[in-house]
């Protein structure tokens, strides 16, 4: 809107910017106390401006045991193991959906409206309500503790299938006829034709996914008895509650913000891409 | 190059019966125009010859092959579609040459066909865009530049031009028309547009309803249409059609005037094209007039028969103009009236 009256402006921006330091208050603070040293967190009141301990900390949360009592990997063992399983999670989830979306969509086959709706009934099961007999079948499968037994489970997915299937209705049927005049069989379409028009809403999905593949907590915190497979988020976690000690803040909150800089990567990369994946309308 | 025959062709959802028995022999560069309203099968049948519908029962071949079991794309043929059907994410070149690609023609082949095309088609400078940064027409000649590379034995045309503005439609329905006459390739050409029809066929077919109303030459349709159908659907504006009586050499309106013609056939259909209708003064189809729509060229006069509700359309040469409400006389030579059975829709006599 172009409008030209001070006071508006002066309170749009007071609006603003109160929500600026709700949002950005808390990741300062936790910057703040990954710079300073252990002493220093433990008094009040907490720092607000940065200390000269970053590199001290950051050498010591990457490569040093975090924190000695969790007896644990290091922090970039996490930091890998985290990646590791929002990858897989997130390509698994993008490939299946992929296909299973192709074949519903564009094959005849009996009862495909059938295995539409099984597919679509499992947005009613997250793995928290099935997540007995998931960690049964994962136990007996012996994935316990292996990146297969973190990605797997979490890899069916009814909502990117519905999303590919809709993006796939809005690609019009003359393209799948001029593909077949041009020759083109289901997999040559499937891969020149379909999965170049889908690309941005690929994009899109992986940004989601991937976000909530690294958030994941329930699911690695019981299959991972083993520390070298603990994901960043569930240890971040496991350091607060380290026995008979006081948290180390300021290791602590090194590893909350090494934790945060892959997911802020992928958005900031994708930006362009997810957006328009999620506007895009003309095919 | 080859000759297309449909034999019997006959196309049905489940009971319900679409395409009724269709049979037609189309030559060898022949450039055919299927035409009718919408819903009357018309592309139906174009998708049937595609092999993008299959058929129920008949046969279609192509040259001396019968093709009902075959893919499209073992067809030998290149279809244009109304929405172009243009691939976004490839450029002009990729569009062109992709169906060639597929069939694993070699680089400098795809290439020399690529430009040989897109020379024609006047599209050398937009060989690297892609079909968002093209206009309506640009597009349209991109979607026969995948046809024409592909050098096919047929080409197939699903109302192509409908998405364009009037103006780019008649100079696009000429230069399809001149790229047909230059390649030579046996075309089927899908349209409601009678216009399109008229200008663009060697031969027409008319359908309505899933039937074949009848097929052929643009002056024998408009000359001679074998039904109510065909007189009201070819020719613009369309013909008059009136019931009349007809006794002994005589045709009597529905206002009581006697038109000579005619046999002793009790109620029949009378059609009369406004074009033949001429204003003498003393002919015997007195008309009221209603208004008068000025084209320029000619003058369209809407009507009705004097003291009745039948109404007629004129088109008379030049400017013409007269208050509503005035009669004027008009006589029409036998040789132009169409006489068809009320019942059946048939064309009677010659």
């Amino acid at each position: 809107m172009v409008e030209n009256r001070p006071i508006l402006g002066v309170i749009s921006h007071l609006v603003l910017i109160l929500g600026v330091v709700i949002v950005a208050l808390p990741i300062w603070i936790t910057f703040v106390a990954s710079t300073h040293d252990a002493v220093r967190m433990t008094q009040v009141p907490i720092p607000l401006l940065p200390g000269s301990h970053f590199i001290e900390n950051f050498k010591e949360t990457l490569f040093g045991t975090g924190l000695s009592s969790s007896a644990g990997a290091p922090v970039w063992r996490m930091l890998l193991n985290s990646m590791t399983m929002a990858l897989m999670i997130a390509f698994g989830k993008i490939s299946i959906s992929l296909i299973s979306a192709f074949a519903i969509v564009y094959f005849k086959f009996p009862f495909r409206m059938g295995f539409f709706w099984m597919i679509f009934i499992t947005l009613m099961l997250p793995v928290e309500v099935r997540i007995l007999p998931t960690f049964e079948v994962v136990a007996n499968l012996g994935m316990l503790n292996s990146y297969w037994g973190l990605s797997i489970p979490l890899i069916a997915s009814a909502t990117a299938t519905f999303m590919f299937r809709q993006v796939f209705l809005t690609i019009p049927d003359e393209m799948l006829e001029s593909a077949r005049i041009d020759g083109a069989g289901p997999m040559r379409f499937f891969w020149d034709i379909l999965i170049p028009l889908s690309r941005t809403n690929i994009a899109a999905l992986f940004v989601i996914l991937f976000i909530y593949g690294w958030n994941q907590y329930l699911w690695p915190l019981l299959i991972t008895t083993d520390s070298d497979m603990t994901t960043i988020v569930v240890s971040i976690k496991q350091m607060l509650e380290a026995a008979e000690q006081s948290p180390k803040w300021n290791i602590i909150m090194m590893t909350a913000l090494l934790a945060m800089i892959p997911p802020v990567f992928v958005v900031v990369a994708m930006q362009r891409l997810f957006v328009q994946g999620l506007t895009e309308t003309d095919k | 190059m080859a000759t297309i025959t449909l034999k019997d062709l006959v196309k049905a959802y489940g009971d319900t019966e679409v395409l009724h028995h269709v049979a037609a022999d189309i030559q060898d560069g022949e450039f055919l125009v299927i035409v009718g309203p919408s819903g009357c099968g018309k592309s139906t049948l174009l998708r049937m010859i595609a092999g993008l519908e299959t058929v129920t029962s008949g046969e279609v071949s192509i040259g001396d092959r019968m093709v009902n079991k075959l893919e499209p794309a073992d067809r030998d043929i290149a279809m244009v579609f109304q929405n172009y059907a243009l691939y976004p994410h490839m450029s002009v070149r990729e569009n062109m040459a992709y169906g060639l690609k597929i069939r694993k023609i070699d680089k400098g082949e795809i290439n020399r066909r690529v430009e040989e095309a897109a020379d024609i088609l006047e599209l050398r400078p937009y060989l690297d865009r892609k079909p968002r940064q093209l206009s309506g027409g640009q597009r349209q000649r991109v979607a026969m530049g995948r046809a024409i590379v592909r050098d096919p034995q047929v080409f197939l045309f699903d109302e192509p031009l409908s998405n364009l503005d009037a103006k780019l439609r008649v100079q696009m329905r000429l230069e399809i028309r001149k790229l047909q006459q230059k390649l030579g390739v046996t075309s089927i050409y899908v349209t409601h547009d009678q216009v399109e029809a008229m200008t663009l066929g060697d031969r027409l077919m008319v359908l309505n309803g899933g039937y074949v109303e009848q097929l052929g030459t643009p002056i024998e349709l408009y000359d001679r249409p074998a039904t109510v159908f065909v007189a009201g659907f070819i020719g613009s504006p369309a013909m008059n059609l009136i019931t009349v009586e007809a006794s002994e050499n005589q045709l009597k309106l529905p206002n009581g005037a006697y038109l000579e013609g005619g046999n002793d056939l009790g109620k029949v259909t009378l059609g009369i094209r406004p074009e033949h209708l001429v204003s003498d003064g003393i002919g015997p189809i007195r008309v009221t007039v209603q208004l008068f729509e000025q084209l320029g060229a000619n003058t369209l006069l809407h009507g009705v028969l004097e003291g009745t509700d039948c109404d007629i359309v004129a088109s008379l040469p030049g400017h013409v103009s007269a208050s509503a409400g005035t009669v004027m006389c008009f006589s029409v030579q036998a040789q132009n009236l169409h006489i068809f059975d009320i019942q059946t829709g048939k064309r009677i006599g010659a």
